[in-house]
């Protein structure tokens, strides 16, 4: 069994009118089977109403399932008892940056979750310390998060997560909120943990550019998975993903389309360097 | 820019009182309050006076910060002198029209003027001093003893960190929305009281209903970080007294003492 995995796992969100009655039922999970290995980069794409934040809330225990079940590293998360281990274990990025920081000074901030748990003071000062140096924000520890940028908030509550040495990170939508340059400091932040420190990285996000990295993309709409593979796997079925009213980078359109054209270019073409070897190539032949 | 605003009234300078432990600034302030209304002779006040004077001096604060805190209890001080001034009764000095100055009615005058003006230069100088952060843990810390009897003292410690870290969040948050309503004609500025009053609805909703969700957010991070209230909780920076801290709680035990032996003696 990987370090997360779900079995069936349902969530239904129930209306109720003013006098308690039941209104109407939403289905915000629908059986949705996963397995994680530990140490992978996962990705989960969907857009709005797709169920995957409901998702990633059932993996750090915010939200329990209506029917099936989650595992973190082997723990049931029904199970009240452990509440607090698999938080730890599975640690929680959220969207926006400014209502997760808690701390009125960054290193505060990234104090805060081993304060929670009861860590020494000398262990948390040295987690702190390792953790703003791993998502490049060491030299700002002294800076209130008011001041910081969105890309450089969302890293210090990254790094708050990292402080509390969890064995898997959420990332739910880190980079909605963010411009183009705070996009790319956090993702390359997410890679660096998952490349150096192995942390098992879950990213939820609707920018396909951000799962180019990904060792394994899970595509969801209307609360079950439609797709499932490899970046490369899923980025060769085009017409499909424009049919989930996702976004498919201009590069990957653009070698689909050639192809359709009749170019001989072999299938889900992530980077442009990748286009160009590959026409380059043809060009030769 | 609103973000830029500083909190309370903290002076950044490094001084011997900003480096004291914030349970002494809050302990000597409260000393110092009650050490006014121990006193009652001018040799009392003039203690207290070069005691407050020697303080603000160590603290490398300039004075005119001080006198800033003044000028929100100007009227508080003057009604105060005015009706001690002329309704003590007592041994007349000046009679003018139909109102008399007392010898006691002008001595208890000066003297509360005396007493509320260092009152709050005092606790001026503490907010001066020390971070609204510091003063929160200083609370916690000085408080803890309630816990015993089920005062959550660390839950109100933590809501008023958190409020402190959200104002400058909430004031540009207000800005936004002030903006957003003048771009599509709202008029904030002219009118009477109740018309100015009436106009800021449309700016107090959207900003109730983004504060909630905000605290809906913050919470649920929170929880993800593992918070769970102040049992089995650590500190990252906890609160321990220095040399400076116990010379500091020995100088104000002489000055204390020193005022109730005035009042019993002199």
């Amino acid at each position: 069994m990987g370090i997360i995995k779900t079995d069936k796992l349902t969530f239904e969100y129930i209306r109720r009118d003013e006098e308690g009655n039941v209104e109407g039922i939403t289905r915000a999970v629908d059986e949705v089977d996963l397995d994680v290995k530990q140490g992978d980069f996962i990705a989960i794409l969907g857009h709005n109403g797709s169920g995957k934040s409901t998702l990633a809330k059932h993996i750090n225990a915010i939200l329990y399932p209506t029917e099936g079940t989650v595992w973190v590293d082997g723990m049931d998360t029904q199970d009240e008892a452990r509440l607090w281990d698999i938080r730890r274990e599975a640690g929680m990025v959220f969207q926006n940056p400014d209502n997760q920081i808690i701390g009125q000074v960054v290193e505060e901030d990234v104090g805060f979750g081993p304060e929670n748990m009861g860590v020494p003071t000398k262990e948390i000062w040295e987690r702190v310390e390792e953790s703003l140096k791993a998502v490049g924000m060491y030299e700002y520890r002294k800076h209130s998060p008011n001041k910081l940028s969105g890309g450089q908030k969302q890293r210090v509550s990254i790094a708050g997560v990292i402080a509390m040495h969890p064995k898997c990170i959420i990332l739910d939508e880190p980079t909605a909120m963010l411009d183009p340059n705070g996009r790319r400091e956090v993702i390359r932040a997410v890679r660096a943990l998952n490349d150096v420190e192995g942390i098992t990285v879950v990213l939820i996000t609707h920018y396909m550019e951000e799962i180019v990295h990904a060792d394994m993309v899970y595509v969801m709409d209307r609360g079950q998975i439609a797709m499932e593979g490899t970046p490369r796997e899923i980025f060769s079925r085009v017409e499909e993903l424009q049919e989930l009213r996702l976004d498919v980078p201009q590069v990957t359109l653009l070698a689909h389309e050639l192809k359709k054209k009749g170019v001989n270019l072999p299938d889900g073409i992530l980077t442009i360097e990748e286009l160009v070897s590959a026409l380059v190539g043809l060009k030769g032949a | 820019m609103l973000r830029d605003i500083t909190l309370g009234q903290y002076y950044q300078t490094d001084s011997v009182i900003h480096k004291l432990d914030p349970r002494v600034k809050l302990v000597a302030t409260i000393a110092f309050i009650i050490s006014l209304f121990v006193v009652d002779s001018w040799i009392g006040y003039a203690v207290a006076a070069v005691f407050l004077a020697i303080m603000i001096k160590l603290s490398k604060v300039p004075f005119r910060f001080m006198v800033k805190g003044m000028k929100a209890i100007v009227m508080i001080l003057m009604i105060t002198v005015v009706f001690n001034l002329f309704l003590t009764p007592g041994e007349p000095l000046v009679t003018f029209w139909k109102l008399t100055i007392t010898k006691e009615g002008a001595r208890i005058a000066v003297m509360m003027a005396v007493r509320l003006s260092f009152l709050i230069v005092g606790s001026s100088l503490m907010t001066l001093t020390t971070t609204p952060n510091s003063l929160t843990d200083g609370m916690e810390k000085l408080m803890g003893p309630l816990k015993y009897v089920k005062v959550p003292v660390h839950e109100v410690a933590m809501m008023m960190s958190i409020a402190l870290r959200f104002i400058p969040i909430l004031l540009e948050e207000t800005d936004k929305i002030m903006k957003a309503q003048i771009a599509r004609g709202a008029d904030f500025e002219s009118g009477n009281l109740i018309k100015k009053a009436k106009a800021m609805v449309p700016l107090l909703v959207p900003l109730f209903i983004s504060a909630f969700r905000r605290a809906n957010d913050l919470a649920m991070a929170m929880e993800a970080r593992c918070y769970r209230g102040g049992e089995h909780r650590t500190k990252m920076k906890p609160l321990q007294y220095h040399a400076a801290d116990r010379v500091a709680y020995l100088v104000l035990f002489l000055y204390f003492s020193g005022c109730v032996a005035m009042r019993v003696w002199l």
